[in-house]
């Protein structure tokens, strides 16, 4: 069997923290990333959901490899990437590439299209100028986009358009794997479909990897083929989209699924059990992260944390209810 | 029918226009152009469209907090049997934060991070209604609790920065109510916060709606929002209001195109569904086309859309449309406008 296009075991990252004082002393460390097991197959999306703090953008970082892992591993194509030097790295960052979410702040003002979309290809590639242009008008073509856009500055076109170009640029050096981080959530609603169409086609063309991150429950769930839940640097819950939004089995995801705004006026009302925020991730509660705002708390997730169980083919909980 | 008596209207807008001039009076946007629409006192309505169609322009024109260079050129505003267009900015400061109250997008730069949280929950109380000494301390932990602030006593000694983005937002919440608004104007009040922290505070809202009475027009372009807080919703496009109605009958039966576009445009949730894209960018409301202003980018356009801007059409009593399909005289002006 082929190893999966991602993999990543075990892994965890602590930032140190420091007191805000004069002398600045050591507080502990801040818990961004725990224990964190999933894998992206080659052509698939894997969405990674939850809120702000939970650590999903710090994920992003480790696989972009923009921070160092604390424990665990990430092995891309069969190989730890951590173990990448000289030319393989560069082959590893060439394959993986990354959109954000504000088009406005990740485009250089003073670069054309041509040449922010022809970066990676300069960096990357020694094509002759000409080839890189060819390449450069493909991809835009790819994602919708006309030749004579080639010319123009980002100041030039809408928060649509812009993320149009930030996608082409990722996806310009025959990339295998696409970190989208909250790709969608700056645009406006009309713009936001079109970017998601275009994506999914791109990935049905190009059989390109996504993982997906993202807040709103509706659009991971529509673009992803699986889904994985963080709450407070954990893996909480991970399963096949559809068994996901049928059955979610994590009082958290549960709970996501109630506070996800309804499609029509006549889908029922329910209120939100949750109470309270997210918990600083400097000193975690003890036990089941989750306890100390979940409905269904029990004493025994205060004490003991739950392992991680297949409660169903590809369908993974970490809670003491199943 | 049951006798019960309609509550009197609290808002009435009528054919508001707000142009933004510039290269002195050589170049005028039509921001807000011709929009009327009614409020009842305790009802929500949702003011929806993306950005740049003029739906913050129309909520600033209400407070007359207008920037510099745009004015209201037309139309009227009537609030609570009071003419607003023609008050004068002193008259204005009495209504703002006593009887209409705003929540805006970005929390933290609705509050003073100089200033405590007792200082800017009491300020309204203070001004407008000119409470003093330990009722006006009473009145600010009533309010931080009825926002769901715990250890209110305590919290209100403290500063912006010691509060997380859900609770500095419920603060301004606090803050809104603190004068006794019968209006409330969120615009987009939930854009910054997490989906179970808006899932929260939009509960909150609807629990001070009903304790109070107080009306609410939300600016959102998330027509989730609309569906979960909203009686009435108002789409705008280009600055006009091209669909006005209930929004159980906005979304059974959408009239205009880009409500029906927009509508479709919603991903929901468990469902593959492949979603609809409306095609084309927003309109730049310095150059729009001719006619409609939604036509360029409407599945449904005839000849006449890119000829002549069509008018309001009523669906019923309190349910109107802008598009030539739903005008009942479609045909004649069709066929006159051809020839």
């Amino acid at each position: 069997m082929t190893p999966p296009l991602l993999e990543v075991v075990g892994l965890q990252k602590y930032f140190p923290a420091s007191t805000g004082s004069l002398f600045r002393r050591k507080a502990g460390w801040v818990r961004a990333v725990e224990a964190m097991d999933f894998t992206v197959g080659e052509g698939e999306t894997l969405g990674l959901i939850g809120e702000s703090g939970c650590g999903k953008t710090t994920t992003a970082k480790l696989i972009l490899l923009q921070e160092r892992p604390t424990a665990g591993t990430i092995h891309f194509a069969g190989t730890d990437i951590s173990a990448l030097r000289g030319a393989q790295l560069m082959e590893y960052r060439r394959q993986v590439q990354v959109v954000f979410q504000d088009p406005f702040s990740s485009l250089s003002p003073r670069m054309r299209v041509k040449d922010i979309v022809a970066e990676p290809l300069e960096i990357h590639t020694d094509q002759p100028r000409a080839e890189r242009e060819e390449r450069v008008a493909h991809v835009l073509h790819l994602v919708g986009l006309q030749r004579d856009v080639m010319e123009l500055f980002p100041h030039e076109f809408s928060g649509g358009q812009r993320q149009r170009v930030a996608i082409a640029r990722a996806l310009v050096t025959d990339t295998r794997l696409i970190v989208l981080d909250e790709p969608v959530s700056a645009l406006d609603v009309s713009i936001r479909a079109q970017i998601m169409i275009t994506l999914e086609q791109l990935q049905q063309e190009l059989g390109v990897s996504y993982l997906f991150i993202g807040h709103d429950l509706a659009t991971v769930a529509h673009i992803s083929h699986r889904i994985a839940v963080m709450y407070l640097g954990q893996l909480v819950e991970m399963a096949d989209s559809l068994e996901m939004c049928t059955h979610p089995l994590h009082p958290y995801t549960q709970a996501l699924f109630i506070a996800a705004l309804p499609a029509h006026p006549d889908v029922p009302y329910e209120r939100l059990a949750l109470t309270g925020e997210i918990p600083s991730a400097l000193a975690p509660p003890p036990g089941c992260r989750f306890h100390t705002r979940c409905p269904r708390a029990m004493p025994r997730c205060a004490e003991e944390v739950p392992a991680r169980k297949e409660v169903a083919p590809g369908h993974m909980v970490a809670c003491h209810l199943y | 029918m049951n006798e019960m008596r309609m509550p009197e209207m609290l808002l009435q807008v009528r054919d508001l226009q707000t142009h933004f001039t510039s290269f002195g009076g050589s170049r005028v946007v039509k921001a807000v152009d011709g929009i009327s629409f009614d409020l009842r006192a305790g009802e929500t309505l949702g003011l929806v469209g993306e950005s740049g169609c003029g739906k913050t322009t129309t909520c600033l024109s209400i407070v007359g907090l207008l920037p510099a260079g745009a004015r209201i050129a037309g139309g009227s505003i009537r609030f609570a049997g009071e003419e607003l267009t023609t008050k004068t900015q002193a008259e204005m400061r009495h209504i703002r934060g006593r009887a209409i109250a705003m929540i805006l997008q970005d929390p933290m730069a609705s509050l003073n991070p100089l200033f405590s949280i007792f200082t800017q929950v009491s300020e309204p109380a203070y001004y407008h209604q000119k409470i003093r000494g330990r009722p006006l301390r009473e009145r600010v932990k009533e309010l931080l609790h009825s926002v769901r602030i715990p250890s209110g006593a305590q919290r209100m000694r403290e500063y912006p920065h010691q509060m997380s983005g859900g609770m500095r937002q419920r603060i301004v919440g606090a803050i809104a109510l603190s004068g006794g608004p019968k209006l409330i104007i969120a615009d987009e009040p939930t854009t910054n916060l997490d989906v179970t922290i808006q899932a929260q505070y939009l509960d909150l809202l609807k629990d001070l709606q009903e304790a109070t009475g107080v009306a609410i027009i939300f600016v959102t372009h998330n027509l989730g929002i609309v569906a979960r807080m909203c009686d009435a919703m108002a789409v705008m496009y280009a600055g006009r209001i091209v669909e006005h109605g209930p929004v159980r009958d906005l979304f059974n039966a959408p009239k205009h195109p880009y409500t029906r576009a927009l509508l479709g445009s919603i991903t929901k949730l468990g469902s593959k569904e492949p979603i609809y894209a409306i095609p084309g960018q927003p309109p730049n409301l310095a150059r729009l086309p001719p006619g409609c202003a939604f036509q360029p980018r409407c599945a449904a356009a005839l000849p006449i859309c890119a000829m002549q801007a069509p008018g309001i059409a009523r669906h019923g009593p309190e349910w109107t449309a802008r598009c030539w399909h739903t005008e009942s005289v479609t045909k004649e002006i069709h066929d006159a406008a051809i020839a």
